[in-house]
């Protein structure tokens, strides 16, 4: 049998990550970013890891790709010229949102221009009813006439009032403009996200449309390009639920790799978790801009059904458009190594979201930059080795941090410049911090007992601190931390989650309806996933959007094979009600109970981990030592300094310590010790073992 | 010592206080909590000075929340306050200024000992009496009315006060399940600031609060000092319900408060459209505060120099037992009114007039053969004034902070049909800025039901005025498909097959339409923002340039 060779890649904003894991080997790379043709730094980073392997691209037995590419062509709006097409009465529905203003504050807020502006909003007369009747029919000379309007536009979009319980009037208009109108790409509402809500659903669909011309014509340059080199391999895309999908889905549904490379991220984490047969895990992943953060409940990273892409106005939530499709859920904020931090009217500091980003990057780069960030406090504070930072390949100048902390903090503050870089620290740690504790709370979740796994190059610094502030007491930080997001992808299972909004109360429960409905969504999540591999065994898993009527919130409630099957209403509310209680204490009685949506998870199983033995005997390692900024005292400590290289299997290193490799700088803060594990995770728990 | 983490503490309080809405949002039943987001939840210091309050919320929660607290520790009795106490009002005077608005106040205690308080507010559903409209002619036929007692005795909850409320309401289940998620959220609340407390090894919140207070009191002092002194009047007519209302405020900026006077304002009307005071300061303070200090956060120190009064038997400080409970329509219109004198003191700050109060409506459907009836309940908004460098908002509220509900779900609760809901070209006052545009709505029912139509609008006779050449907004219209014109408030019996045609108020203009720059006005032509007509005879555009 063909040894197999799996090709991870991740194109970020600035790097493009590949990781290529053969016969129980792991190599990658990172390369910059090549916007106008992303295929070449994916060719480039292969050949290199191919060289690594000793292995010709012919060989690979698999690609699995997830790009940032969508979600930049949303937030830079640099999609194609689109036209979106909807019920008469209703072409403002884009444009007026939720009607409301994200920050209440301030007088001259804008609000994000419509993806779609209005004189590219067409409407045909038309009306379904909220129980999919029609109450006015389409007429096809009408769509035909509009055809001729639509001659200029590169892609269309078409999106009708309570399309997802009734699309006949969409198909029939992608049918009519699909003969009149041959090489345009057409996306439907009922087809990309058949929810409930016109505003998301709509949007949804205008962003489909938007970013597809360029995604489908890029990945079939990459296609081609791979295959040029011998690369013939089937090639496999990431999607934001954390699943993977064939290439051909993903040129005709592009927003669903709409935030892939962080829901890679998440999907890594998660494999640690089962490796550490942790239930319940927070994932930490800081860059360069932003820190992201996902709660991860046995062995598998929470999901949700709408998530907001570029966010116009201080990553605040409500400021960006809506995206309804399931998404691994989580909360990204304005928190990375780059984060810039000035002082504001109340005299006090604030950090972010602006980024110093990589040019000219923090002061102590010495490229230009004069603002104090992130990475400067954190050199100040003796958690970074000036000379070996990204392997000593970027040598830092800490006078030229001070310099920045102390004209742009300290002077205004009247503290010296120690001070100014723990406030700083201390203020990114604390937003990241809430922002954690707001999207625990709003996930029904309370962070005791949470273990946090940390990656990306900015995390192992605060992640410890982040530990003490939301009372976690334990942190792993695996190996690879510097290109996560691409191993995930090598661990994501083939999965694809059908949902439909269709609402049904259980006093009025149609058992039938809903056992025809859920077979329905299991062929179709079944068909996708079989799509990707047909010999694959495909585990459907059913779930109901419940709530009590009256309620706004609904929450998911998992269901038996045998009960979506053989539904009945008295299974449906033990369920809900058994859930509900968990969630929040009790049930209330005597209140009718809804159902909303329906959603149905195809996925092949994810092969169970090995299980980390446990640690190994601790065996102390030689360490030199460094001065660290100790938080509980406002002074500089004694800490000590060990390579990761030498955190084998039972490596004990008791905290303050400090950890260092080439990616990344591990913080053991004083109250903790560090283990090295066989499986080259750094596992940090708060105590003296 | 290090002021760091004070700036921590403080920071962490605002995140417990949003942590407690978000709890809020999630367990609550009521549309208006959960959907559009009318509630708000606060911390307040063992004096009941606030300290941080939840940015989710309305203003006008949020401003009259700060002066609850106090009302909550004269009438309980700090002395007799224990831990497990959670207490309770709906006094439109002492909380948010109509009886659907639920004011929860749980103690907060930390190792034994009594900290501070964390308050919460949600509009519920429903509170008995006549229903939720402007028809009542005094607060006994608003509702059933709760004044401040306690709802838990050391954990016991008074079953007295919940049969008596279950039995006087439309809904109880939902009522009593608000409340209980009212109370739930305070718990939540307290517990973080216990854990906090814990975290800094700090007793109480005496320190965090002296430095929030002082903090926030110069800030705003500082920017109050940076503004020229002055006194300006401005008057603003509006639709009321009876009669015309006039509301008028003397607003004068000193060197260390700014100061609003409504005298001369009209007096009460005879319908429920009348404000407490408590509202008035809330939306008044809210202006003012979105003008000359918005970064600053809501606390007591911050609110502190912003001066609201308004003489007793005037529309905006009705007395008991004034009907209020349409007190949002004429509280809505009160910035709008304290920015025209704003405006002559701080040039080039404050929008012009715009749509001011939501244009809610609320259908009563009953079938015309068997099925069910139903109340569908819809939030919708017209256009913000333009502002000195900027258009105005189409379609958006302000200065409420609340969202509109999805048409979808909106006919998922009735037999009700939404057949438009889109911009209404030519409604943005035009000026060098224009105006946002309202909206146009057409509401009918399912075939086989009747309808009666509930308006709760302004602006009908009085829209809003543009400034300094600016032209008016688009006025509310609101018509039967047949074309006779329904009033502006109050219930409608829509006949049989017949709908309801709504066009809502645009935000007034700025400067001289001609002024306008010749690219936004051919922009807003060929977007449909303005008809070919208005872009030649308002802005004098020159078809051959």
């Amino acid at each position: 049998m063909m040894q197999t060779a799996n090709l991870g890649v991740d194109i970020g904003g600035t790097f493009t990550d590949v990781v290529l894991e053969t016969g129980g080997q792991s190599h990658s790379t990172k390369v910059l970013t090549a916007y106008a043709a992303p295929e070449e730094a994916i060719l480039d980073g292969m050949a290199q890891v191919c060289a690594k392997a000793g292995l010709a691209p012919g060989a690979i037995t698999r690609i699995i790709h997830g790009t940032t590419l969508a979600t930049n062509a949303l937030i830079e709006r640099r999609g194609a010229r689109t036209a979106f097409v909807t019920t008469e009465g209703f072409r403002d529905t884009l444009e007026m949102r939720s009607e409301s203003r994200f920050e209440q504050y301030d007088l001259n807020l804008t609000l994000p221009p419509p993806l779609i502006p209005r004189d590219a909003r067409f409407t045909l007369r038309e009306r379904i009813d909220a129980g999919g009747g029609v109450l006015i029919a389409l007429d096809p000379a009408e769509v035909a006439a509009l055809a001729d309007r639509l001659r200029d536009f590169q892609s269309i979009a078409v999106g009708f009032l309570h399309s997802y319980l009734n699309p006949a009037h969409e198909r029939m208009v992608r049918d009519i403009l699909a003969a009149r109108l041959p090489g345009i790409a057409i996306s439907l509402s009922s087809e990309v996200s058949p929810q409930m809500r016109e505003y998301e659903r709509f949007t949804t669909t205008c962003a489909n449309a938007y970013v597809r011309p360029q995604m489908e014509s890029y990945l079939g340059r990459l296609r081609a390009r791979l295959a040029a080199t011998g690369a013939t391999c089937p090639v496999f895309l990431m999607h934001s639920g954390g699943g993977i999908m064939s290439l051909d889905s993903a040129a005709q549904f592009p927003v669903r790799l709409v935030e892939s490379g962080p829901a890679g991220g998440a999907i890594f984490a998660a494999d640690v978790a089962r490796r550490y047969a942790l239930p319940r895990v927070l994932s930490f992943d800081m860059g360069g801009t932003t820190a992201k953060i996902c709660l991860i409940r046995d062995g598998a990273p929470k999901t949700a059904r709408v998530f907001e892409v570029a966010r116009s106005y201080r990553f605040k939530k409500g400021s960006g458009m809506p995206i309804s499709i399931p998404v691994i859920d989580m909360v990204e904020i304005g928190a990375g190594g780059g984060s810039l931090a000035q002082v504001d009217a109340l005299g006090q500091i604030r950090v972010g979201p602006e980024s110093a980003g990589s040019e000219p990057g923090p002061a102590c780069y010495g490229r230009g930059g004069t603002r104090p960030a992130v990475t400067d406090a954190d050199l100040i504070l003796g958690r970074l080795d000036p000379d070996g930072f990204a392997g000593g390949s970027i040598p830092l100048a800490p006078a030229a941090s001070a310099a920045a902390l102390d004209q742009h903090l300290a002077a205004p503050l009247g503290c010296d410049t120690l001070t100014a870089a723990f406030g700083l620290s201390e203020v990114v740690d604390e937003n990241m911090a809430n922002a954690a504790r707001v999207h625990a709370v709003e996930s029904g979740e309370d962070l005791t007992g949470y273990t946090m796994i940390a990656f990306g190059g900015a995390a192992p610094l605060h992640a410890g601190r982040l530990c003490q502030k939301l009372g976690i007491d334990r942190l792993i930080v695996p190996p690879g931390a510097g290109v996560g997001s691409a191993i995930g992808f090598l661990r994501a299972p083939y999965a694809y989650e059908a949902t439909r909004s269709v609402y049904m109360r259980i006093d009025g429960f149609d058992a039938h309806k809903v056992a025809t409905l859920f077979a329905a969504l299991r062929a179709e999540a079944t068909d996708f996933v079989l799509s990707c591999d047909a010999q694959a065994t495909v585990d459907a898993a059913h779930k109901a959007y419940m709530r009590y009527a009256g309620q706004g919130w609904e929450i998911p409630v998992a269901l038996p094979r045998a009960m979506a099957e053989t539904p009945t209403a008295e299974g449906f509310l033990a369920l809900f009600e058994a859930e509900y209680a968990a969630l929040f204490g009790r049930t209330v009685a005597g209140l009718a109970v809804e159902i909303t949506v329906w959603a149905v998870n195809a996925a092949t199983p994810l092969p169970t981990p090995a299980l980390t033995p446990p640690a190994a005997t601790a065996q102390p390692v030689a360490t030199t030592p460094r001065a660290l900024h100790d938080a509980a005292r406002g002074t500089m400590q004694p800490a000590a300094v060990a390579p990761r290289a030498l955190m084998r299997d039972g490596a004990h290193l008791p905290g303050p310590a400090i950890i260092t490799e080439a990616e990344t700088t591990i913080i053991i803060p004083a109250g903790f010790t560090a283990t090295g594990r066989a499986d080259g995770c750094i596992d940090i728990t708060r105590g003296q073992p | 010592m290090t002021t760091v983490p004070h700036q921590i503490m403080w920071n962490r309080l605002i995140s417990i206080v949003e942590e407690q809405a978000q709890a809020l949002i999630r367990t609550a039943f009521s549309t208006s909590v959960r959907e559009a987001g009318d509630l708000s939840a606060g911390v307040y210091d063992v004096a009941g000075r606030m300290l941080a309050q939840a940015v989710t919320g309305t203003p006008g929660h949020v401003n009259a929340m700060a002066d609850a607290v106090a009302h909550f520790i004269r009438e309980i009795g700090a002395a007799t306050m224990a831990e497990g106490d959670v207490y309770i009002t709906n006094d439109p005077w002492m909380g948010t200024g109509h009886l659907h608005d639920i004011t929860v106040v749980t103690p907060a205690f930390h190792l034994g000992r009594h900290v501070g308080f964390f308050g919460c507010t949600a509009h519920v559903v429903d509170i008995g009496g006549r229903g939720f409209g402007a028809d009542g002619n005094s607060i006994y036929e608003e509702g059933v009315q709760i004044p401040i007692m306690r709802l838990m005795d050391r954990g016991r909850v008074d079953a007295t006060l919940i049969a008596l409320l279950r039995v006087n309401t439309r809904e109880p289940d939902q009522l009593i399940g608000d409340i209980h998620a009212l109370a739930a959220c305070n718990g939540i609340g307290t517990a973080r600031l216990s854990a906090m407390l814990a975290e800094y090894g700090a007793a109480d919140l005496a320190a965090i609060a002296d430095f929030i207070l002082d903090h926030s009191r110069r800030a705003t002092l500082a920017r109050i000092a940076a503004l020229p002194l002055g006194t300006a009047r401005a008057q603003m007519r509006i639709d009321g319900f009876s009669a015309p209302v006039d509301l008028c405020v003397r607003v004068t900026i000193a060197a260390d408060h700014i100061a609003a006077d409504f005298a001369g304002t009209s007096a009460p009307d005879p319908k429920g459209i009348n404000v407490p005071l408590v509202y008035t300061k809330a939306y008044a303070c809210y202006a003012l505060k979105c003008a000359v200090a918005p970064d600053i956060p809501n606390n007591a120190a911050s609110l502190e120099p912003f001066r609201i009064t308004a003489p007793e038997g005037t529309i905006v400080n009705a007395i008991r037992p004034a009907p209020v409970a349409l007190r949002h329509v004429i509280g809505h219109l009160i910035p709008d009114t304290v920015y025209g004198a704003l405006d002559q003191l701080l040039p080039d700050t404050v929008p012009a007039e715009g749509a001011g109060a939501l244009c809610n409506f609320q259908v009563s459907l009953r079938p015309l053969g068997a099925g069910r009836r139903a109340e569908v309940l819809c939030f919708n908004s017209g256009g913000t004034g333009a502002r000195p460098g900027l258009d105005g908002l189409s379609a958006t509220a302000f200065p409420s902070g609340v969202m509109t509900m999805p048409v979808e779900a909106t006919e998922h609760a009735g037999p009700v049909v939404i057949w438009r809901k889109e911009l209404r070209p030519d409604s943005g006052g035009a000026g060098r800025r224009r105006g946002g545009l309202g909206q146009v709505m057409e509401v009918g029912a399912r075939d086989g039901y009747a309808f009666d139509f509930s308006a709760m609008f302004d602006r009908m006779h009085h829209p809003a005025r543009g400034r300094a050449g600016g032209q008016a907004g688009g006025a509310t219209e609101v018509t039967l498909s047949d074309g006779t014109t329904l009033p502006g408030k109050g219930r409608t019996a829509v006949p049989p097959g017949a709908t309801v045609r709504l066009a809502f108020p645009g935000g007034g203009g700025i400067g001289d339409p001609r002024d306008r720059d010749r690219a936004a006005v051919r922009a807003d032509l060929a977007l449909g923002y303005i008809s070919a007509q208005a872009a030649r005879d308002i802005y004098g555009l020159d078809e051959d340039t």
